[in-house]
């Protein structure tokens, strides 16, 4: 479950175009290291460090050591509730279809 | 009868959700459903006060058990006859304390189109993304659904 007050910054976290491509590059190979997630982005590695804690905040990724290295990963079960209002309200709409399908089929 | 939902939002942004259903019943029929605010609020309940017009609001009280303190306000867009039928209104508007009037709303669109045994309905529901973050957080708290997928999805949204 969670509050309001763990939910907002996910979303932010979410609105901004270098972080979701940090994403689907984690979510197509992780768990990699910024050096990795630099490359061919024409972003800066500070810049990029910057915007890894921007989603560690919101509890998207996490970061651990591997050898020397530090690697950042996806914290999946966390994206997962970034979905979950529109499934909410598509599921709503799922049942008002069947409803009216029972209206006028009948 | 299983609703036949052909997209779900696999392919979407988080901004949209798009329905495709095939009703067995003609399309005047079907359009009546939707734009007679007596027929809609059976279907969809709602009691509606009043008649949908276009630039027009209309309000009513929802009909769903456990939502019964929610009154719904639809301002209707566009009427098309037998066509396209839409409104704007605050998704998930269910906090009786919350004042949501100032609030981004979403559009909600009802397109008809003519098929082998019936009539095509498309409803799409956008513009999720400008409302404000606390309202999505709400509904996170309400909904316990599982979830999958999600990172396949932001994957082909990202690249």
């Amino acid at each position: 479950m969670s509050s309001k007050g763990s939910a907002a910054p996910l979303f932010a976290a979410l609105g901004d175009a270098t972080r979701l491509r940090l994403l689907g590059r984690l979510s197509a190979g992780g768990p990699l290291s910024i050096t990795r997630l630099s490359e061919g982005t024409g972003v800066t590695r500070q810049a990029i460090t910057r915007h890894l804690h921007a989603l560690g905040d919101a509890g998207l990724v996490r970061h651990a050591r591997r050898g020397r290295e530090q690697v950042w990963d996806l914290n999946r079960e966390r994206l997962e509730r970034a979905k979950r209002y529109i499934d909410q309200i598509a599921a709503q709409w799922d049942d008002a279809a069947e409803r009216l399908r029972a209206f006028v089929e009948d | 009868m299983a609703v036949e939902t052909e997209t779900p939002n696999d392919t979407k942004s988080t901004d949209r959700i798009e329905k495709r259903v095939v009703l067995r019943a003609p399309r005047t029929r079907v359009w009546s459903a939707l734009t007679n605010a007596a027929e809609f609020g059976t279907w969809f309940r709602v009691k509606l006060e009043g008649a949908f017009a276009a630039g027009k609001p209309i309000r009513g009280r929802m009909a769903i058990p456990g939502y019964e303190h929610v009154t719904l306000e639809l301002l209707v867009e566009r009427i098309d006859p037998e066509r396209y039928f839409s409104y704007r209104w605050h998704p998930y508007a269910v906090d009786p304390a919350v004042d949501y009037s100032a609030e981004p709303t979403t559009l909600v669109e009802f397109t008809l189109e003519d098929t082998d045994g019936g009539t095509a309905l498309t409803i799409v529901e956008s513009g999720f993304d400008r409302l404000p973050l606390a309202r999505r957080a709400d509904a996170f708290r309400m909904n316990d659904n599982g979830w999958t997928g999600q990172i396949k999805q932001l994957a082909k949204y990202v690249e």
